[in-house]
């Protein structure tokens, strides 16, 4: 029996690629270890390896095809002591090429689906695929441009470089490896190593660094890699930047973000999911800013660039490959401290932020279904918060439920439920509940992730139950 | 600057005589670990070494496979390469009475420890019955029972925390060490140099080992690294630090053999830095753009510690059958493992909220 050789899934939110060079042809012989093929993801070109030994009989998905999917057959291995054109001939034919933009070029692997993991990430990625949020706030007749999160991300940052000499940016593997998630990607290039800094493995030391220059009077950009990794250098968010204008009477600032991933990815696990979005909100002395589409990530990246103030700047991994519309427009700065209503209704106020929003939009289609009219509200900075939006949607609603991808014990979720209560009791015609993850450090298990974070079933459920429905 | 000026200009209290260039360097002023030598293993001794860093490497690359398949998900950081490091220094430990506590490299570590493939691997899929009930994955597997301690995915916590079991050590009297692994990224961490100070103070039985793969992630170790010979790095704080080829098994046992003996001794903890090489990108989502494939298959041609042991067993009279033999029940073993955990079911639902805390309140 030839082995299969399987199209590999380079990541759990991966579900196709391409195949864009084979490194080996048929007859030759491989061992564990050769490197096969290169395979493109939206991400990165990776390499494949061979794990089994013997020669290659059939090469039945040739270079340069898309869309492979996850699990398709690539290639037959033939084992050690037999016949390479007999497993080759006993080989299903190679795909005709079709037609760009259908079904899969290539059929479905006989041995073994290709795997979908079920996981809760994968469900918040579908939330965000499958709604739209209404235009973001632009004069009309604007040109608008389709961009994901992570290119709006590097613009802001390219164009306040461009514009500021004072502003740089350092972290982790920022500049030759144009960031862990490609969220630098070009900046060494156009701005050089001296603004665009790769650091050591050394979180407390260059949060530090970065907060004593921006006291020196520069603007530094702080990538972590993740925000899990922030916690070594919280000390300096909290401690050193968020504290330095009141500590000095007004004397010294401390303008500088710190920015990076934040929130659960796709099955990495308790310690490296975790949304700080309460954490660094409740602090005085800081900015905090969780956008969710690519617009406002770019308009409120270069104002947090542009602040005065400590900017803790919240992204979302599973947001980073999304694409919004972002408004073609030579300076495209929005207010901090504002949120936005994305969705108009009438008899019940969702409220969220980041990766959040996705699954508030996803409940309030399927709550239109059953003749529920949501309004939702992207709150974009957690901290100042705006009340007022909130408020005034709580008036003509009457009813709140907050919807958060992170812990509801002290969350933003709980803020929202206080400011309901002390400033728009008369309003309510419902309690505000919360929906959010579990109350648990994330598990790695594809199901327990799956049960453990925010679900658009669940806000549904609660909308309902506060339409009393 | 005045006075910076004078005090640069006058003589540091308590140096020696100016030395004349050439001159032999002075003598040590405090004790210092013999030069280790290259373990004498027997064909037998080899032979396990071989067989087990045979199994870390087929393990990985299957691994590799199921997550290729979408049976392994996250992230999933490859032990190929680096297999000597694991056997040739845990064979000197003893299993339950030593500590070892690494990052979220973890996999060689536990098999090099004994823990059964099985239970790594069906965490790895996130099953019951996986070392941490599916819990923890990849990064985060744990075996008490070994005294296996993880498996951290915090860049360099493992060092303070080993440090913390090294203190467990001598507290109770045990005898036992503590072992802890870490990257030439994480050796620039903090907490590092805290733990350092502290473990030499009070002269804590532990080993530290820094697995010098070259890289962190894409940063080379010159591009991180003021001091890039990392075995000095806890000379500052008196801890001895003596630099091994971590492809050679046996030149990591022979060093193995001195840090024991220093450490237990009472004599307080010791800094290995071994030189070794992933083979695989950082973890399986790294296109590894930042060194050339013939950088790679260079170490592979000329350096893999596998091969290295096949053919002195060879030399030691090992035949082609017995080897042969081995990577047969190699492979077995490893397929067992990848069956089982495929097939393993998921945790049960109510485990989501179980292990958050020990008591109920
Ligand atoms: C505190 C912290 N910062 C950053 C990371 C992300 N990260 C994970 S592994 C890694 C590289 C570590 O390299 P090294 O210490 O050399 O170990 P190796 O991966 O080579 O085994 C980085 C930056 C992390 N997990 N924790
Ligand atoms: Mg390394």
């Amino acid at each position: 029996m030839p082995v299969e050789l399987k199209m590999p899934a380079l990541s759990p939110t991966m579900e196709e690629g391409t195949l864009a060079k084979w490194l080996v042809k048929e007859g030759d012989t491989v061992k564990s270890g050769d490197i096969l093929a290169e395979i493109e993801t939206d991400k990165a070109t990776m390499e494949f390896e061979a794990v089994d030994e013997g020669t290659i009989a059939k090469i039945l998905v040739p270079e340069g095809t898309d869309e492979v999917k996850v699990g398709a057959v690539i290639a037959l291995i033939a084992a050690e002591g037999e016949d390479a054109s007999a497993a080759a001939a006993a080989s299903p034919p190679a795909p005709a090429p079709a037609p760009a933009a259908e079904a899969p070029k290539v059929p479905a692997p006989e041995s073994g689906e290709p795997k979908q993991m079920e996981t809760g990430a994968r469900d918040l990625v579908a939330s965000v695929a499958r709604t739209e949020v209404a235009d973001p706030e632009v004069p009309a007749g604007t040109e608008m441009v389709k961009q994901t999160v992570r290119e709006a991300l590097r613009d802001a940052m390219a164009e306040e470089m461009r514009t500021d000499e004072r502003v740089f940016v350092m972290g982790e593997e920022v500049a030759e490896y144009q960031g862990a998630y490609k969220v630098t990607q070009g900046l060494l290039e156009e701005f050089g190593d001296r603004r665009v800094i790769d650091t050591p493995i050394t979180e407390y030391g260059f949060a530090g660094l970065g907060a004593g220059a921006a006291m020196g009077g520069l603007k530094p950009v702080i990538e972590f890699m993740t925000f899990n990794f922030a916690m070594q250098a919280i000390d300096h968010v909290i401690n050193s930047a968020a504290k330095t204008n009141y500590m000095s009477g007004g004397q010294m600032r401390c303008p500088i973000v710190f920015r990076g991933p934040n929130g659960a990815a796709a099955r990495v696990g308790a310690q490296h999911s975790q949304n700080y979005g309460p954490w660094y909100a409740a602090v005085p002395g800081l900015i905090v800013i969780a956008p969710y589409s690519a617009a406002d990530a770019k308009g409120l990246l270069k104002a947090a660039i542009r602040c005065e103030d400590p900017v803790v700047f919240l992204e979302n991994e599973l947001l980073y490959g999304h694409s919004f519309e972002v408004p073609k427009l030579d300076d495209y700065v929005l207010p901090i401290g504002k949120a936005r209503v994305v969705r108009e209704g009438r008899d019940v106020t969702l409220v969220s932020y980041s990766i959040g929003v996705g699954v508030a939009l996803d409940a309030a289609e399927r709550l239109a279904g059953e003749g529920i009219d949501a309004e939702v509200i992207d709150l974009r900075t957690l901290r100042p918060l705006d009340k007022d939006t909130v408020l005034k949607s709580l008036k003509k609603t009457n009813r709140m439920v907050c919807v958060e991808e992170g812990w509801p014990v002290c969350s933003i979720s709980s803020e929202l439920a206080a400011v309901a209560m002390e400033e728009g009791f008369d309003d309510l015609d419902a309690p505000v509940l919360r929906v959010t993850d579990e109350d648990v450090p994330l598990p790695y298990a594809a199901n327990l992730e799956k049960l453990a974070l925010v679900k658009a079933e669940d806000v549904v459920e609660a909308a309902k139950k506060v339409c009393y429905r | 600057m005045a006075r910076a000026a004078s005090s640069k200009g006058a003589a540091p209290r308590g140096a020696a005589k100016k030395q004349t260039p050439g001159a032999a360097p002075p003598a040590p002023n405090r004790e210092r670990p013999p030069e280790p030598k290259r373990y004498k293993a027997t064909r037998d001794e080899l032979l396990d070494y071989y067989k087990q860093m045979l199994l870390i490497r087929r393990f990985e690359e299957r691994a590799g496979q199921l997550y290729g398949l979408g049976l392994i998900g996250g992230f999933c950081h490859l032990y190929i390469g680096q297999e000597a490091v694991a056997v040739g220094l845990q064979s000197a430990l003893e299993v339950g009475k030593d500590s070892v506590i690494t990052g979220y490299r973890d996999h060689g570590h536990m098999l090099a420890y004994g823990i059964d493939p099985k239970v790594i691997m069906a965490e790895l899929t996130g099953r019951e019955a996986g070392i941490s009930r599916g819990k923890g994955g990849s990064m985060h597997m744990f075996s008490v029972e070994h005294r296996f301690y993880g498996g951290h995915g915090i860049v360099g916590a493992q060092v303070a925390l080993g440090t913390g079991l090294a203190f467990k050590h001598k507290y109770a009297g045990d005898g036992g060490v503590a072992m802890a692994y870490f990257g030439d990224g994480a050796a620039n961490q903090g907490q590092v140099y805290e733990s350092f100070n502290m473990a030499e103070l009070w002269k804590l039985p532990i080993i530290y080992v820094i697995e010098n793969n070259q890289y962190a992630m894409g940063t080379s170790v010159n591009r991180s690294s003021a001091e890039d010979q990392l075995y000095r790095r806890g000379e500052s704080f008196r801890i001895p630090g003596i630099q091994v080829d971590g492809m050679d098994v046996l030149a990591v046992r022979g060093a193995a053999n001195v840090a024991v003996d220093w450490v237990r001794s009472g004599k307080g903890p010791i800094l290995l830095e071994l030189k070794t090489y992933r083979y695989r990108g950082h973890s399986m989502s790294d296109p590894a753009k930042y060194r050339s494939r013939e950088e790679v298959q260079a170490v592979r041609d000329k350096s893999d510690p596998i091969e290295h042991a096949r053919k002195e067993l060879e030399a030691m009279g090992a035949t082609e059958d017995e080897l042969k033999a081995i990577d047969q029940q190699t492979k077995q073993v490893v397929v067992e493992a990848a069956d089982f955990a495929e097939q393993a079911p998921e945790p049960d639902a109510s485990e989501l909220y179980t292990d958050v805390l020990v008591g109920s309140y």
